[in-house]
């Protein structure tokens, strides 16, 4: 299946037609018997890891199974923030990798995701905070990741609306990232299941997968809502319910699913170009294009499937956004909402093998799953083609829990997302 | 036009008229009115502009559900943008502008005329603004952002306040209509604690509109008896303006009042947030009005039928002088009789269904209207004001088969319930085919701590939306009313209508979402409701899809030739209607946006020009800045004055818990990774403490009460934490050791005297002997101190001659002072938290947090003296013998010393050859502190290098800012009095 | 926002005045055992879908840790229990079997 070009010159000319020509962007075909790769999920991560195991490696027949509608977990539910200032050296080459893929991804695809790399600010709020920041600068820069430490005055140029010299925690600089930024959270999922499509590959959706089929410590394949699917690999890409499906595949993942919640204003004009994460007082703030200022603080404590999170957490984020930013006391929260993330034991991600043969697991994103999405799709369609990591996935295998080898982010900016 | 009428208005009080002005321009109206209606009183339809196409846009509700007509209300502090006038009450001197256009309202240069937005459907940038790259960056999402976002920005800080309540209660019904008094009345005689809230200023709902007799009253008469019974009750509380927002697990309510919104100024606060517990919650929360989707049904002058019947009931306002009906269903031939009652023209009723009959149609039809049954509405016609309606067939395709004249439309196209509360938390919904509207289904509602139903809905938020139904399904009494026939689901007008007319019929009035967008998300291949809504902004406006909702799935449904329920809704999110930011944060702002902690000291350090720094929850002097001096030459001036004679620190923010029983010994055992059962009464030692996972996380020093008590010091962000942790393995792990600990950090005040006049001052202070034999390293004493109980440990975080002394906290500003005064002859002077760090860096003492970061494991530090071989286990042993710690291949604490002399930058990495897989350089190292030191007239630092203790002597590279590349030394980490001469005296 | 009622002093509290603690019933390992008992004792979780037994501490109250059983998908509370035992009691099994009858028990 071909797939028919977006454009302006397209758009023109469909709406001479009242917009009564446009295809439809993907297939909603009825599962094979058998597939190559069979991966389970259909939110960014999965869909990426299909992209690329096409793009990449000439992989096609692959099925996509989605127990619901594609994009619809955390995907479309996050607040849609780009970054790759990570510290450690695993997690900068994998983030940056994504953000430098964003970079084009609008193009690649054919299908305007609206990256935007306005910027984004990690502000430095205590003594301790500014020597963790200026680290990851540093470490930055040897990295390959362009980012640089500012001073307050430069954040008030970068955000007027900003207060700078708040009671509590004044603002003493900022880890900047001037390529950070955010794109279309439902595009991403949208131009790579429309490009997976167009490539041949089977999208399924409302299937839920009820087993696991093993033999001889091998994947053989899927039991699931519209039957039985057989496959050579499989590919686990369900954030926030891997547990669930570890436990049908027989074992069990450093994870616990978390609810993080997040909220939008009502819409305003624009006033905030840049991104700016406020980790000591834990808020982070943008401004979507249609004005809405995006909000998110920190995950809920407890194991929680719901999608609904905890009042008081809403609470302490909304304080802490309005010491920062003292205008938007007179905004009104419009919307608030809550998803699964799984949480590892180091909070990093897992790109891993696992103990069933041909099971491969992409989980563990925590609060950074969207920004890694097309990142983590290239790394986990290498691991699953080939069996086994590339550099990109090397450090993330589930063996490192077992070694004391961990990955830990939490050193410059607590659970920043 | 729209004109107040001379007589009636249920809710205003024609002798307080209230000044007020829209765009600059005075307008006036009533106590009583909103601001919509004062608006419509007024003449002014027009009230803003769209989100997308800048459409004119005009009041079309009187509710909360109204998607038009916001406006920026107040100005500077005061000013709030998007503000919905259908629910703003009015005041006097009430500023108000409209939203969204440039240069004015009435000329918006940003409007897009039929023609041109047809080249915008839904979704059109997904497919467009791709090149060149940068483009969308800095061409397009500027323009896309300017021309959206509705509102203006606030610029100042807001000048109201805001309070939290909280409340508990048996029954929480939320809804002051019939159906809510009733089920509380209900609850309140069975002497259930009730609370009721109503979103309005008013009680009863739309009864009193409506009309209609409840127990052979009037409905209003009836509401007012049962709010005097209500009120008489002692187990009931009423509380009018204040909105349900959300409702989360086990019964967590969440209350938006409005307060002072409408008296500005008057020092109460503007909005007040409740927290509810409620046992069991009655959704009475009515229904709301759809609109009927036909082309131009955007068009000002087109208003929902019971709004219309609204304004001129309760505020005596005509929205127009001639006034055609749009309907599927009965009830709007109320808004008809309304009408014609206070005198205006109704030229016709359209009624799409075939063979309307009932009581209500013949009172209208017997005034002499027209009722043309089997019609709908081609068209609007008219731009900024309805001027008249094409009628057409509703089963053709549009052919008009005559123009009315008219300047108001009033539609109604049946109502759907409000189940967003009933929704929030897991609530399930049927399709009601009868009404063509979905209501909660009764067999999977929202459940609470017991699994059990913690939600009921009554009345019209159950479906049952005719009086006497309602009544009956909230237990309340028998009620009359005009008896109606079915209604007839309409959802685009008229049935086959074609794209040029789909085009211009609106579903998400604010958000310009067309039935052609719709219909065109389903050919490609969003079919998911939320696809949908998420590609063609259906829903996402600040009315949440309240009135579109509904007939967009409807569109949705019959694009994918599925039954409605198989759709299905989006999920319903709180709020229930938006609320401000100022209202969540409550009284925490300012200062105490975040609970403060002081020291018995602290009012002094305020007063003494402390230059802050926070620390978890407290703030500690980072230094005292004299006049004229800049900090880092404070800070020198602390470390001089301190090494050469005498500084004093407030330590009282170190945590200080006591560990005590016959097991307690055992137990610290196991928390630190040294001995501390064998230390002697009377002494003290420095302990490392590791979590399960091997890494460092606290470290202090640790005190031998008595036979049976330990004190154990924790860093001073760690106390609380500490704490915790140790109660957790005794509570959870070894329940059967007898150990009791207590967090007594705020109980002591902890003062050090630091410098070779240490002690001097304590002898000067008198009571106790602080000699070198009585009082050596490392012990410590108790005793009266100049008079204050006091014990004292000799330990030293510097390296100087030190003691700390604990005093009782709330003498510890009288101690803090005498330590001044008796200290002044020999040079006392205060220092902060960065003169701390540089002497504790001269010494190449560790801070937890610097050299140590969640990822570092004592060895690494060369703490290995500070771990017992002895013991079998400790908390962390066995993480630290997997392999990867095991093993002496990492990096380690090593002291580091520029070749010239200059100070390292802080974070910054050592490189090693080559690149690693990923093309990123690779490293072998980095600093963990770095300080100028006055002491030795240099730059110093502490870093880990991999191996770093085998490679004293070294040189690495430490690239910076701008190319600069730093060269250090690895040297010994302690720069200063190695021997420890200065505190063995 | 949860409630919770707290074995040790009685009450039933709000969430805000609970510390949550992660999984309930794990066995420590120290030093002596395999790396894969380690492993599994510091990480793999259950993290189920369903019926979850969790460690909450009273943290502004009485101070007290005490356990939880509580399905992470309905969050419905089946019993909270003291904190020292290392199973959850018969009557929170039964309580748990009464609402979840295909529950398979503690895994």
């Amino acid at each position: 299946m071909g797939m028919r070009r977006y454009s302006a010159f397209a758009v023109a000319r469909e709406a001479l037609r009242f917009h009564q020509g446009w295809e439809r962007a993907w297939a909603s075909p009825a599962p094979k018997k058998r597939y190559d790769v069979v991966i389970v999920g259909a939110g960014g991560h999965g869909l990426a890891t299909a992209y690329y195991l096409g793009k990449n490696f000439g992989i096609t027949n692959v099925a996509i199974i989605e127990k619901g509608w594609l994009g619809g977990g955390n995907t479309g539910r996050n607040t849609t923030i780009i970054r790759s200032n990570y510290l450690q050296d695993p997690s900068a080459a994998i983030y940056e990798k994504a953000r430098a893929l964003y970079e084009d991804l609008s193009q690649d695809l054919n299908y305007n995701v609206m990256f935007s790399p306005r910027g984004l600010l990690m502000l430095g709020q205590t003594e301790h905070e500014v020597r963790g920041y200026k680290r990851t600068v540093y470490a930055n820069n040897l990295q390959g990741v362009e980012t640089e430490w500012i001073g307050p005055e430069r954040v008030k140029e970068l955000v007027p609306i900003i207060n700078i010299d708040g009671p509590r925690y004044p603002v003493l600089g900022a880890l900047y990232q001037a390529r950070g930024g955010t794109a279309r959270h439902d595009a991403v999922a949208w131009g790579y299941a429309r490009a997976c499509s167009a490539m041949g590959m089977d999208i399924i959706q409302q299937c839920e997968v009820t087993g696991i089929r093993t033999a001889g410590g091998q994947v053989q394949g899927v039991d699931t809502t519209k039957g039985v699917i057989d496959c050579g690999k499989l590919a686990i890409v369900v954030a926030g319910h891997s547990s669930v499906l570890a436990e049908m595949a027989g074992f069990r993942l450093p994870i616990e699913s978390l609810a993080l919640q997040a909220l939008v204003s009502e819409p305003i004009k624009p006033c905030m170009d840049v991104v700016v994460m406020a980790n000591t007082v834990h808020g982070y703030m943008s401004q979507s294009d249609k004005g809405e200022m995006v909000i998110g603080g920190g995950t809920d404590g407890f194991n929680n499937y719901t999608q609904r999170g905890s009042w008081h957490h809403v609470e302490e984020t909304v304080r802490a956004l309005i010491e920062t930013f003292p205008m938007i006391s007179r905004l009104k929260m419009l919307r608030q909402w809550g998803g699964i993330v799984d949480m590892t034991g180091d909070r990093s991600p897992i790109l891993s093998a696992t103990p069933v043969g041909n099971i491969f697991v992409n989980c563990g994103w925590g609060t950074g799953g969207f920004k890694s999405i097309p990142g983590s799709g290239w790394a986990m369609a290498e691991l699953v083609a080939k069996g086994s990591p590339g550099p990109l996935a090397a450090e993330f295998g589930l063996d490192r829990f077992r070694e004391g080898r961990f990955i830990d982010e939490s050193v410059a900016a607590g659970g920043a997302p | 036009m729209s004109t107040r009428l001379a007589t009636g208005g249920r809710l205003i009080d024609r002798t307080k008229p209230l000044g007020f002005r829209f765009n600059g321009k005075r307008l006036k109206g009533f106590a009583g009115d909103t601001l919509a209606s004062a608006l419509l009183g007024a003449d002014q339809m027009l009230v803003g502009r769209s989100f997308k196409y800048h459409r004119p846009r005009g009041i079309i509700a009187s509710g909360v559900e109204e998607p038009n007509a916001l406006v920026g209300l107040g100005t500077g502090a005061r000013f709030e943008p998007d503000q919905r006038t259908t629910t703003t009450e009015l005041f006097d001197g009430a500023e108000t502008s409209s939203q969204n256009h440039w240069p004015s309202l009435e000329t918006d240069i940003g409007v897009l005329n039929n023609w041109a937005y047809r080249f915008l459907p839904a979704g059109f940038y997904y497919k467009t603004f791709m090149f060149p790259r940068a483009a969308w960056k800095h061409v397009f999402e500027p323009i896309v952002r300017q021309s959206a976002g509705l509102g203006k920005v606030p610029t100042e800080r807001d000048a109201d306040r805001y309070e939290h309540a909280y409340a508990f209660c048996d029954l929480l019904v939320v809804g002051g209509g019939v159906a809510g008094l009733s089920a509380a009345l209900e609850a309140g005689r069975a002497g259930k604690r009730v609370i009721v809230w109503e979103q309005t200023a008013h009680w009863g709902g739309r009864s009193p509109v409506d009309g209609g007799q409840i127990d052979g009253m009037a409905p209003e008469d009836w509401v007012a008896g049962v709010l005097e019974q209500l009120a008489a009750m002692p187990n009931g509380s009423l509380r009018a303006r204040c909105m349900a927002a959300g409702l989360y697990d086990h019964g967590y309510v969440l209350g938006y009042e409005s307060v002072g919104d409408a008296t500005p100024g008057d020092g109460r606060p503007r909005h007040r947030l409740w927290r509810v517990r409620a046992g069991q919650i009655v959704t009475a929360t009515g229904a709301i009005e759809r609109p009927l989707a036909f082309a131009g049904n955007d068009v000002p002058g087109v208003m929902l039928a019971s709004a219309v019947r609204d304004y001129v009931v309760n505020w005596a306002v005509s929205p127009g002088d001639r006034t055609v009906i749009v309907t599927n269903n009965d009830d709007a031939y109320r808004t008809a009789l309304v009408l014609l009652d206070a005198g205006l023209v109704v030229p016709a009723v359209l009624d799409a269904r075939e063979t309307p009959t009932g009581e209500l149609i013949e009172a209208v039809r017997a005034r002499g209207v027209r009722v043309l049954a089997g019609r709908g509405v081609a068209k609007v016609k008219g731009g900024k004001r309805v001027q008249g309606v094409q009628v057409c067939a509703q089963a053709g395709e549009g052919a008009v088969l005559e123009e009315i004249g008219c300047d108001c439309v009033a539609m109604s196209g049946g109502w759907s319930p409000v189940v967003h509360l009933w929704s929030h938390c897991g609530g399930k919904l049927l399709w009601d085919e009868a009404n063509a509207c979905f209501r909660p289904d009764p067999s999977r509602p929202p459940t609470g701590a017991d699994g059990a139903a913690m939600v009921r809905a009554v009345g019209a938020a159950n479906g049952a939306l005719r009086l006497p139904e309602a009544l009956a399904d909230a237990g309340g009494p028998p009620a009359v009313a005009a008896a109606e026939g079915p209604m007839a689901p309409v959802w685009v007008m008229p049935q086959g209508a074609p794209p040029a007319l789909r085009f211009k019929a609106f579903l998400d009035y604010q958000n310009d979402v067309k039935v052609s967008d719709v219909q065109l998300a389903a050919r490609e291949g969003y079919e998911s409701v939320e696809h949908t809504k998420r590609y063609t902004t259906l829903g996402m406006a600040t009315d949440q899809g309240k009135l579109s909702n509904i007939n967009g799935l409807a569109i949705l449904s019959d694009a994918l030739g599925q039954a409605i329920p198989v759709t299905g809704t989006t999920t319903f999110r709180p709020p229930y209607t938006p609320i401000s930011f100022g209202a969540i944060a409550g009284e925490a702002r300012g200062e105490i946006f975040q609970p403060l902690r002081r020291t018995p000291m602290h009012e002094w350090h305020e007063a003494n020009g402390a230059h802050w720094e926070p620390v978890g929850l407290w703030r500690r002097p980072y230094s005292y800045p004299r006049a004229g001096e800049g900090l880092r030459d404070a800070v020198n001036r602390e470390i001089s004055n301190t090494r050469n004679s005498l500084g004093m620190l407030d330590a009282s923010t170190l945590g200080k818990i006591v560990v005590k029983g016959p097991d307690a010994g055992k137990f610290l055992d196991m928390l630190y990774t040294n001995m501390m059962s064998t230390l002697p009464v009377g002494k003290c030692r420095y302990g490392l403490m590791c979590n399960e996972n091997g890494f460092l996380m606290d470290d202090g020093v640790v005190v031998r009460l008595s036979e049976d008590s330990w004190l154990c010091h924790t860093t001073s962000g760690g106390a609380d934490r500490i704490h915790g942790w140790m109660e957790d393995w005794l509570q959870c792990e070894w329940w059967d050791w007898k150990v009791y600990t207590a967090n007594l950090t705020e109980q002591f005040a902890q003062v050090a005297i630091v410098g070779p006049n240490a002690r001097k001052l304590l002898e000067k202070l008198g009571g106790m002997d602080v000699s070198k034999e009585a009082l050596p390293f490392m012990t410590w004493a108790e005793g009266e101190l100049g008079g204050f109980r006091a014990r004292i440990f000799r330990i030293s975080f510097s390296g100087e001659l030190s003691y700390e002394i604990a005093v009782p906290a709330s003498e510890g500003m009288a101690f803090w002072k005498a330590c001044l005064a008796a200290g002044e002859e020999f040079g006392a002077m205060p220092y902060g938290t960065e003169a701390l760090h540089v002497m504790r860096a001269e010494k190449g003492f560790i801070m937890i947090g610097d050299e140590s970061d969640g990822t570092v494991i004592p060895q690494d530090l060369g703490l290995g003296w500070a771990i017992s071989k002895k013991k079998e286990d400790y908390l962390g042993k066995r993480a630290q013998q997997r392999s990867f710690m095991d093993n002496p291949d990492r990096w380690q604490l090593v002291g580091l010393e520029t070749l010239d002399g200059s100070v390292l930058p802080d974070g910054v990495y050592a490189v090693a050859e080559g690149h690693n897989p990923n093309g990123q350089r690779n490293v072998q190292g980095r600093v963990t502190s770095t300080y100028f030191s006055p002491t030795l007239g240099k730059g110093i630092a502490m870093g880990l290098v991999h191996r770093g203790p085998d490679r004293m002597g070294e040189v690495l590279d430490f690239p910076a800012d701008a190319g600069k590349v730093f060269r250090a030394r690895i040297v010994d980490p302690v720069f200063y009095d190695k021997d420890g001469e200065k505190q063995n005296v | 926002m949860l409630t919770l009622t707290c074995p040790c002093c009685g009450m039933t509290v709000e969430e805000t005045e609970l510390a949550p603690g992660g999984e309930a019933h794990l066995k420590r390992f120290g030093p002596g055992s395999s790396d894969a008992e380690f492993e599994g004792y510091l990480f793999a979780r259950k993290n189920p879908r369903g019926v979850h037994f969790e460690r909450w501490r009273h943290a502004y109250g009485c101070g007290k840790w005490f356990l939880a059983a509580r399905c992470t998908a309905t969050l419905e509370v089946f019993g909270t229990y003291p904190a020292q035992t290392t199973e959850p009691p018969a009557s929170i099994v039964a309580a748990i079997k009464a609402r979840r009858p295909d529950w398979e028990g503690l895994k």
